[in-house]
């Protein structure tokens, strides 16, 4: 490998063995690493929802003890927010096509980017050893005093994971600001960058700004259980609400670490099926940096009921319909850009259809939690798991879908097979909804959430939740499957399948090594779909899975 | 008619009506703009689907009218139902005069009451028909939330502080209570039921529950008990401030500032007596952290509250 | 592939030394997040029990802060003379300010130590259960000053730490070192020092004079 000549073509082909992957400084190898890592998070934290859903099908408490359920819905919670959303699309997606969009050979620091993912890997195992040693129970949201001073699991533990978990978050995000400011190919302005790059960016400043205020949340707690130095401890002195206004200056923060990327995904696949420019892609673009902006001003619509001041309430509940804004312009726009296209339907726009309906109804859920007198009947119950549900799952793990169909065959160099791939997304559609739409009605009903029993009244809703989590299950599992098949059975992925104008279609897929072969110049905007001789390509899966 | 079904929670309370009002209005909106979004894309999905016949000139990428139009026209709807939202939560603080005042207490995992006659209750709330109830709450141990959906009213109990909330109940029955706030183990056990009842049946009630004695009593002996009274009666020889209407009545510091004597003052005065200084008085009073818990404390409060006759009938100091 | 760059991702050296330059400033951003949230707590719970603070405040030793100001001071000079040495060629100079810095940065600890074990001696510790002793009028909030005083100076003292075993490392992996690397190690470590020190700098009045008469 030292001369030109007897370089592989393909990045995949640059040896195989364990410490070719290991020690690998590729972003597209460590993009993988965090993949492979990441799917089996997010399994891990579905098995734990799917328990809880059973568990749920009857009023009374008959699967699991009162303690398991609290350290099932408390596992689930900590592992999907902190190990499986906030690093989901860009460590995978994000690692990988960064420096492919902007036309650069790699990140930045791509050593801080392999260290990112070992930094991420050890608080894991921290995670992992506080689950099986016995579990967590204090709910993701660790609020004090029940953490510090009640709760009987393996807390310190899990914190200590959570905290690791944010030092790789900030690695990343780092490592994301300085490639987008550094490392942009010639030609390639600010407002040339596909909105992809765009929330990237966003994403990467509020990982590098909100991270280390959980960071000192997370210490804190640590300090009051292992030390006893009691800030958040009344009996102390100390205030236990400050917590929460630690916690959720972060945590506000990170509902858009999460949801920012799959905003970018969409914006991609949605013009490409649509062979049409996105439409106000300014509008776009900003609207992404003022939701990073705002995000950080609305902590407090977590605490309307919490005994802050209702003036504070009040201030926060207005900050939190402006960041509802910017969300609802994307809405509009990405419709739009569906008027006088020439529209297909391949998995990836599936997924992205299904992202926009129900993206828009859990952000229209939104407003009934911001508006404060409402908040306070549905604060704290189902209506707020529905909410958030439809954000998360429901708008990021479907664009994260979305993503991952959308450029498996950059990744793989292989097509999947579309028609399993239109099933799974319908059936993922279907199970979403059975799953949480009940919620949504369970909530207004009253039914508080991280409740091991209720109410008998209550049990027509919970059966409907509980039976679409199992659809929604199947729905998730299906991809498993027939990606896996792809990656070594599927047919061969031409540079360009999907005719879409972004710089990483431009070169072979699977990339080479460094990337392009010739470094790119960039002379026109993104999305730029009636440029000459990009044509939705004659290549069919279909034809292909035939032969 | 829905077959056992619910699909709305019972509206019982004053408030209940008016909430629901903004909660159907705002699913009316919220369900118009979602279908017209998806019957828009749905129709954009069939009528541009790839190969179809139609038009496509005059496409645009951006039109400046049409963005600004609906950033504006988000914003207002926006702003109205902050607004209306605002308005209906600011009656949280405005409970209407002549409120019959009960104390709660939250601990793992059980909601224990205490009627202003000294009648206690576990898990179980009897209230009259027709009269403002404050409830004033604290915890002993974690944070918990008092919360009864027929109500539609919520309030974290947090420990170290007192927090009120307040309902007025119209309509008779049993209403679910729950814990609305993860308090640990058993915390969906936490709660039970509120009975709202006619005025006459609620005198009966309390009848019935045998005379104890009242909060406020339970609190006066305690407060000697405490040797509270050595310092603070009118014939003692150590200068302390009398407490007699002490409640909802502003004090001066001796650091210039003014507050007023609410929950927060009266609690902080017994936990941290050195933190606000009656102006004119030594600082000489002893911290009582760790002598009295939670239900003592209400006591204390109960009983420094019925000194000032004019906050049991107006109270004022929560406004 | 290329010798010059350390990342592949860029062309020249110059590109890569500010893209180095503009990455520690931003690290250093997240970082200011960190202390600013335990400082804001600080703020906060000193504006509810001031006078119990300013009395814990009291109990801390003025002349071993101040020294240890001056320490912190010194080292951050001693850095900026070794980047002044590397941009103008002059290794031998630049090694011994390096060793300088390090050292005042070890000085600074020790005498930190030595305060630690006084308050602990003083029973002025409330870690590991340690029992709290305090004759001033408010102990339960003097508690919670000195809960923030280990908290906010051990935090300080891990990022001084850090700095040392960076410091010490980079020296070890000096004679191996490319000029072109040295300097530019030094200029992120330096940015990286000068912040650390200001953080001391903000940590000192807030918790040594700001509370006294």
């Amino acid at each position: 490998m030292s001369t030109e000549a007897l370089r592989p073509t393909s990045y995949l082909g640059e040896g195989a063995g364990p410490a070719a992957w290991l020690l690998t400084t590729d972003h597209k190898r460590v993009a993988w690493l965090y993949l492979v890592s990441l799917t089996a998070f997010f399994f891990l934290g579905g098995a734990f929802a799917v328990l809880m859903r059973v568990e749920l099908a009857t009023p009374a408490g008959d699967l699991v003890s009162d303690d398991t359920y609290n350290r099932l819905f408390s596992l689930h919670g900590i592992i999907m927010v902190w190990f499986f959303l906030v690093p989901s699309i860009p460590a995978t997606l994000g690692n990988f096509l960064l420096p492919l969009m902007i036309g650069a050979r790699d990140l930045a620091f791509p050593r801080l980017n392999l260290a990112s993912w070992y930094v991420f890997i050890l608080g894991s195992a921290f995670a992992l050893v506080s689950v099986l040693a016995g579990g967590v129970d204090t709910g993701w949201t660790f609020y004090t005093p029940l953490s510090t001073l009640y709760a009987n699991g393996f807390v310190s533990m899990a914190a200590l994971g959570v905290f690791i978990v944010g030092f790789s978050t900030i690695m990343t995000g780092v490592n994301f600001i300085v490639t987008i400011h550094k490392l942009r190919a010639p030609g390639l302005t600010w407002f040339r960058l596909p909105i992809f790059v765009w929330t990237m960016y966003a994403t990467a400043l509020v990982m590098v700004l909100a991270t280390p205020v959980l960071a000192a949340s997370l210490i804190l707690i640590v300090l009051e259980r292992v030390f006893g130095i009691g800030i958040f401890n009344p009996a102390l002195g100390g205030d236990p609400l400050l917590f929460q206004h630690l916690f959720w200056f972060y945590s506000h923060p990170a509902v858009y670490i999460m949801i920012l990327p799959g905003m970018g995904v969409v914006s991609e696949v949605l013009p490409c099926f649509s062979r049409r420019p996105l439409f106000g892609y300014k509008a776009v673009a900003l609207s992404s940096m003022a939701i990073a902006v705002f995000g950080f001003l609305v902590w407090g619509h977590h605490m309307f009921v919490s005994g802050q001041s209702a003036y504070a309430g009040v201030l926060f509940s207005f900050l939190s319909f402006c960041v509802a804004i910017p969300s609802a312009i994307k809405v509009f726009n990405w419709s739009l850009t569906l008027r006088k296209g020439e529209i297909t339907f391949e998995t990836p726009m599936l997924y992205a259809l299904f992202f926009l309906a129900l993206f828009t109804f859990g952000g229209l859920a939104g407003l009934f939690l911001a508006a404060l007198a409402i908040d306070v009947h549905v604060h704290a119950t189902y209506f707020v798991v529905a909410h958030f549900h439809y954000i998360m799952v429901g708008g990021m793990v479907t664009a994260y879908m979305a993503g991952l169909h959308f450029w498996w065959p950059k990744l793989t160099g292989r097509m999947y097979s579309e028609t399993w791939g239109r099933i799974a997304a319908t059936v993922t559609f279907l199970g979403f909804n059975l799953t949480f739409f009940p919620q949504f009605v369970l909530g207004f009903l009253g039914m508080p959430r991280r409740y091991h029993t209720y109410p008998p009244e209550f049990q027509f809703w919970h059966v409907l939740s509980s039976a679409g989590a199992v659809v929604l299950a199947v729905g998730y599992l299906m991809p498993l499957l027939y990606l896996g098949w792809s990656m070594f059975r599927g047919a061969r992925a031409p540079a360009n399948p999907w005719g879409a104008t972004g710089l990483e279609w431009q070169t072979a897929s699977p990339p080479p090594p460094h990337n392009f072969e010739t470094m790119p110049k960039v002379d026109r905007p993104a999305y730029d779909y009636a440029m000459k001789g990009l044509r939705h390509e004659a290549f069919s899966p279909h034809k292909d899975e035939a032969r | 008619m829905s077959f056992g079904i619910p699909f709305t929670p019972p509206e019982a309370s004053s408030i209940a009506g008016s909430v629901d009002t903004l909660f159907y209005t705002l699913l009316a909106f919220t369900a118009a703009l979602g279908l017209f979004l998806t019957v828009l894309v749905v129709f954009y999905a069939i009528k541009y689907r790839a190969g179809s016949k139609a038009e496509r000139t005059g496409e645009r990428a951006r039109s400046l009218p049409l963005e600004v139009t609906w950033t504006v026209a988000s914003l207002l709807i926006a702003f109205v139902i902050f607004g209306w939202g605002a308005v209906l939560f600011l009656r949280r603080e405005h409970p209407p005069p002549d409120a019959l005042e009960i104390a709660g207490l939250g601990k793992q995992w059980m909601w224990e009451f205490r009627h202003p006659g000294g009648q206690r209750e576990i898990n179980e709330l009897h209230v009259p028909v027709g009269k403002t109830v404050i409830v004033s709450l604290a915890s002993q141990d974690v944070i918990h939330s008092f919360f009864v959906p027929a109500f539609r009213v919520k309030q974290d109990a947090v420990p170290g502080r007192t927090t009120n909330v307040w309902f007025t109940a119209d309509e008779p029955g049993r209403y679910h209570l729950f814990c609305a706030q993860y308090c640990g183990t058993q915390h969906s056990e936490m709660g039970g039921w509120v009975t709202a009842m006619p005025p006459e049946d609620y005198a009966a009630w309390l009848e019935n529950q045998g005379k104890g004695d009242t909060l406020a009593a339970d609190g006066e002996k305690l407060f000697r008990a405490l040797g509270c009274s050595g310092c603070h009666e009118k014939s003692s020889k150590v200068r302390a401030p009398d407490l007699a209407g002490i409640f909802g009545r502003p004090v001066a510091l001796d650091n210039q500032q003014t507050v007023i004597a609410d929950d927060r003052y009266l609690r902080d005065s017994i936990l941290n007596p050195k933190k606000e200084i009656a102006a004119g008085y030594d600082p000489v009073m002893p911290s009582f952290d760790g002598l009295v818990d939670e239900g003592e404390m209400q006591m204390l409060l109960a009983y420094l509250k019925s000194l000032s006759p004019r906050a049991t009938t107006k109270s004022e100091a929560t406004q | 592939m290329s010798t010059t760059t350390e990342s592949v991702a860029f062309d020249t050296r110059a590109r890569e030394k500010a893209a180095d330059t503009f990455g520690m400033w931003v690290f250093i951003c997240s970082e200011a997040m960190l202390f600013g949230a335990v400082l804001l707590l600080f703020f906060f719970a000193r504006s509810s029990y001031g006078p119990a603070f300013a009395a814990a405040s009291q109990h801390l030793s003025l002349p071993l802060g101040t020294l240890n100001t001056a320490v912190l001071l010194t080292s951050s000079f001693a850095i900026a003379l070794a980047h002044m040495f590397t941009a103008s060629r002059r290794w031998r100079p630049a090694v011994w300010a390096l060793i300088c810095t390090g050292l005042l940065g070890t000085i600074f600890l020790f005498i930190k130590a030595m305060e630690y074990a006084s308050e602990f001696k003083e029973g002025l510790a409330p870690v590991l259960g340690a029992p709290f002793r305090f004759s001033g009028p408010d102990p339960t909030h003097a508690e919670l000053f000195f809960a923030f005083y280990f908290a906010m100076t051990s935090l300080h003292a891990l990022h001084l730490i850090c700095g040392i075993v960076v410091i010490a490392g980079m020296l070890l992996l000096w004679p191996g070192t490319t000029e072109a690397k040295r300097t530019h190690r030094v200029q992120a470590v330096g940015l990286y020092w000068h912040f650390v020190d200001i953080v001391w700098v903000f940590l000192f009045p807030v918790l040594y004079l700001i509370n006294r008469a």
